[in-house]
């Protein structure tokens, strides 16, 4: 028998106020079955119901989030419709996107103790549980530290490792990466990796970003549109999934069969496959350096210096980014990206140095409105900008706020994201409308310097697809655009420049072939398996192969 | 050197003979006891001379014991609301405090105010015996807020609360859960604060006020519901399944008991003729709480991490202060002119002996009880000192 057996399950959620249900199912006649000791990835377009497939699974839907749930969910034998969450901590262990939001202690070690503590094991078997897993998720010397204090890749795994010391069956992640650097990422993937294999706790995982993901699958569910699930081998479903990495993308267009889902693998396949001249080391150099973008100058830093207390977060940058381009910050979380962006914008801390617009005014001279004019930044948590009811009242508040013509704002949101409900509540937009929102908000006044901070988080590959589209029509424009990004594959397509920061220096600096290809880090999928040919995205491929 | 080696080697031999050799948090409970006790003692003398020796005990004490939590650090806070209390009581004195005395200090205008307020007179002179007892008396509060402090200081509140019986188990963690959403709601504020100079938006007062409220409200909302989610998912509020006659038993004893303690307290306080039966009543109300709180406690079925044990050094630490209790109600009863500071005639206080004794054995803990493990209590080498 399967672990978790799902018989013609359909979702249907209700309404909040009025509790009448909507007219389609989320989830729709679903069937599955997941073995002991799978790691099963989920995947599917932002609103297709991934969500709500796992929540099923720890039986928050419909326990917590109300709705109407048909057919059979059973995990491990217990009908789950029929158990609250509580009652199954020993069974499913739930894992969300942000940490901090579900700790409930303040150290690392009270918060692994926690579920146990509520299931009343005695004292003895938490300590021994509680050492296991310090050990088992590399967390051993942090264990009296403040979850605060914590980068965002140990508090993940610490996240993971307060479920784990109930010894669940099952283990649900909802997106457990997509706020984490790739460093930090790769920490919570690798003791996720070590839980399936040496310990084969079954792991349910969504995860946006596939490419981080899919080489450690057994199974892929793929939640579509209409709110039906396919449950299949990942190559299968890779074969022609709608969503797919990178390494999916180039496979497709190379020909390759069975579809490769690592890195090595996609490097084995490659021998056979004769590429065209243009990839010769001898055309490296020209390619590295790529076409020289120049313009005038859109804003300059001269000395800057961002100092809060005893931290040092920007320490002595000076750069200058030029009208018509697009640079990329790239660097570990905390590394002084944001920082650096706020300090350039002029709203935030700024201890000393100097920084000028292309027309020689200091933004931080100048009053809010105007400041937002000259230079504006969507900052990480986009949803702060937003307070009013409607898409419609945020527009016309903008419109108000920049000078612009009546109209301007939802122009250019149909633009970017075409058929949005004026009348609908911000909070209530996709995580791609929204930033669609704030970035229509702020660039009503059509401010020659652009600046983005961290905005892939939660979007899925189509949402990144039309940002990216968005910024390079920008740049056309002459705009300056500036993004601070750890999703390496955005940074690929978008980048004309890409500097690398650390510590509060920019460590790297150059165009983007030159950074992104040599860097262990932060070299996209294609880099990884074309290299050394000077190959980012698939695109370029396509074009070379074209061409 | 010798000395300090010499006092070192005695006080190693204190600790063993209190079984205690390794670092480790005393129980909480006994800190706020400790703590509460010294406030007590503030509470029964103005003798500002007591008072300082009692902010000089807690200020050794919480610096040789306190743990490295966010919370260790707050004494300070405290201080500087004592010292703003004591400015206010100050303010307030010049005022509309009642001036009396006989040393002449300032001679400032009296302001006469509407027969509705007689009584009151705003300014007047000022004399250096009322002010000196407005400083006394800011200063008994003062030492009262430093003592709350201290306790914080010494014994995470959080720590405390996880001491609490189970049945109480709901109460505590809705303190927990509202004692750490506070840092999050300020996070908040700065954030939306910040993001709102982005949009250029610098409108002020209620409008201004409605859009910082709304997203720092939609954010409390939306972390508050995760962190309930989290919880949930990680068994919190698991109760053996129980069967419903059972709870119905459970609420009415706790229900009957405390009605029946109100009745017994009314008679205790209130009637004459009720009082016989007043205080069987009352023991009877508590008893019948205590079965109903009892029975609640045996269905939540939860255990504690490591918890705080409570041995020789927590009644020592406990007992100290109790001492010092005992110490100034002694004083009170056999020399009372001690305790108060000698406004008229004007004369230096005292220094009680017997009280001064007290505070002496309620510094004892600072070097009795063990040290609190902190992550910086790694193996250090004290060859130093030996």
């Amino acid at each position: 028998m399967s672990l978790v057996e799902l018989r013609d399950v359909t979702v249907t959620y209700g309404d909040a106020i009025s509790g009448e249900l909507a007219a389609t199912p989320t989830l729709r006649d679903v069937n599955l079955g997941i073995e002991e000791g799978e790691l099963v990835l989920v995947i599917g377009p932002t609103g297709s119901g991934k969500s709500t497939l796992l929540g099923l699974l720890g039986a928050q839907v419909p326990h917590f989030t109300g709705g109407q749930v048909d057919g059979t969910v059973l995990v491990d034998g217990r009908d789950l419709r029929e158990h609250r969450p509580r009652d199954l901590s020993d069974i499913v262990g739930v894992v969300g996107q942000n940490p901090l939001a579900g700790f409930v202690t303040d150290t690392v070690e009270e918060e692994l103790a926690y579920a146990m503590e509520q299931m009343g094991l005695p004292p003895a078997v938490m300590r021994k549980r509680v050492e296991e897993t310090l050990d088992l998720l590399g967390i051993a010397e942090l264990r009296h530290a403040n979850l605060r204090d914590l980068s965002g890749g140990q508090q993940q795994r610490v996240a993971i490792g307060s479920v784990l010391t109930a010894h669940p069956r099952l283990l649900v992640l909802d997106e457990p990466t997509s706020a984490l650097d790739p460093t930090g990422a790769e920490d919570v993937l690798a003791a996720i990796s070590r839980l399936v294999h040496d310990l084969g706790v079954t792991v349910v995982v969504a995860e946006h970003r596939i490419e981080r993901v899919i080489h450690l699958a057994d199974s892929i569910i793929e939640v579509t549109g209409d709110g039906t699930v396919r449950h299949d081998d990942p190559a299968r479903i890779m074969a022609d999934a709608a969503i797919a990495p990178p390494i999916v993308h180039l496979s497709r267009l190379l020909g390759l069969d069975p579809v490769p889902l690592s890195i090595r693998d996609a490097r084995r396949a490659m021998r056979r496959v004769p590429l065209p001249a243009h990839a010769s080391v001898a055309d490296r150099g020209a390619v590295l350096a790529g076409p020289s973008v120049t313009g005038p100058r859109a804003i300059e830093a001269k000395g800057l210096i961002v100092r809060y207390g005893e931290v040092t977060a920007v320490s002595d940058v000076s750069v200058r980014f030029e009208a018509g381009t697009v640079s990329v910050i790239m660097g570990r979380n905390g590394s002084g990206k944001s920082s650096l962006l706020w300090a350039l914008q002029g709203s935030g801390v700024r201890t000393s140095g100097d920084v000028r617009t292309g027309d020689g005014t200091d933004p931080a001279d100048l009053p809010p409105p105007e400041r937002r004019r000259a230079v504006t930044l969507v900052p990480q948590s986009a949803g702060d900008l937003l307070y009013l009811e409607t898409v419609d009242q945020e527009c016309a508040q903008s419109d108000e706020e920049s000078g612009a013509a009546p109209g301007t704002c939802a122009a250019l949101l149909e633009q970017m994201v075409p058929g949005i409900d004026p009348q609908t509540h911000p909070r209530d937009l996709s995580e791609g409308q929204r930033l669609a929102l704030v970035l229509a908000v702020q660039l009503t006044g059509e401010p020659p310097v652009v600046m983005l901070d961290e905005p892939t988080r939660g979007l899925d590959y189509a949402a990144k697809d039309s940002l990216r589209a968005e910024v390079r029509r920008m740049a056309a424009a002459g705009q300056c655009v500036i993004i601070s990004t750890h999703d390496v594959e955005f940074a690929a397509g978008v980048a004309d420049r890409v500097l690398v920061m650390a510590e509060g220096e920019i460590v790297a600096d150059g165009p983007r072939h030159e950074i992104l290809v040599s860097s262990p880090a932060f070299a996209p999928q294609v880099g990884k398996i074309l290299a050394p040919a000077p190959w980012l995205t698939v695109d370029e491929v396509r074009e070379a192969l074209d061409g | 050197m010798a000395g300090v080696a010499a006092t070192h080697r005695n006080l190693s031999a204190l600790h063993r003979a209190l079984g205690e050799t390794l670092p480790r948090a005393v129980h909480p409970g006994a800190w706020w006891g400790w703590a509460l006790s010294l406030a007590v003692v503030a509470s029964l003398t103005t003798n500002p001379l007591i008072h300082l020796l009692l902010i000089a005990v807690l200020t050794l004490v919480v610096t040789a014991r306190r743990g490295d939590s966010p919370f260790a650090r707050a004494l300070r806070y405290y201080v500087f609301l004592g010292v703003f209390v004591i400015a206010v009581r100050v303010v307030l004195h010049v005022l509309v405090g009642l001036k009396f005395g006989s040393v002449e200090l300032i001679r400032l205008p009296t302001i006469d105010l509407p027969s509705w307020a007689a009584g009151i007179v705003l300014g007047g002179t000022i004399y250096l015996e009322g002010l000196l007892r407005a400083v006394a008396e800011g200063l008994r509060l003062a030492t009262i807020i430093i003592c709350v402090g201290a306790a914080n200081a010494l014994a995470n509140p959080k720590r405390l609360l996880r001491a609490f019986p189970a049945a109480l188990h709901d109460i505590g963690t809705a303190l927990v859960v509202a004692v750490s959403v506070a840092p999050q709601l300020a996070e908040s504020v700065v954030r939306v604060m910040r993001a709102r100079r982005l949009r250029g938006d610098h409108r002020t007062g209620l409008r201004g006020l409605k859009h910082i409220a709304i997203p720092v409200l939609h954010d409390t909302l939306e972390r508050s519901i995760h962190l309930a989610a989290s919880m949930d998912s990680r068994g919190y509020g698991r109760r053996d399944a129980s069967d419903p006659r059972s709870e119905r038993v459970t609420t009415a004893l706790t229900f009957a008991g405390l009605i029946l303690a109100m009745l017994g307290l009314y008679g205790v306080f209130v009637t004459v003729g009720f009082s016989l039966w007043s205080w069987p009543l009352l023991a009877a109300g508590l008893a019948l709480s205590y079965a109903g709180l009892r029975r609640a406690g045996r269905a939540v079925r939860r255990t504690a991490y490591r918890p705080d044990p409570w041995r020789a050094p927590e009644w020592l630490t406990l007992g100290c202060g109790l001492v010092a209790v005992a110490a100034i109600l002694l004083t009170r009863r056999l020399s009372p002119e001690g305790l108060i500071l000698p406004l008229e005639p004007l004369g230096w206080p005292a220094l009680p002996l017997l009280t001064l004794a007290g505070l002496l054995v309620a510094t004892v803990p600072a070097f009795l009880t063990p040290e609190p493990r902190t992550s910086r209590t790694a193996p250090r080498t004290r060859e130093a000192f030996v």
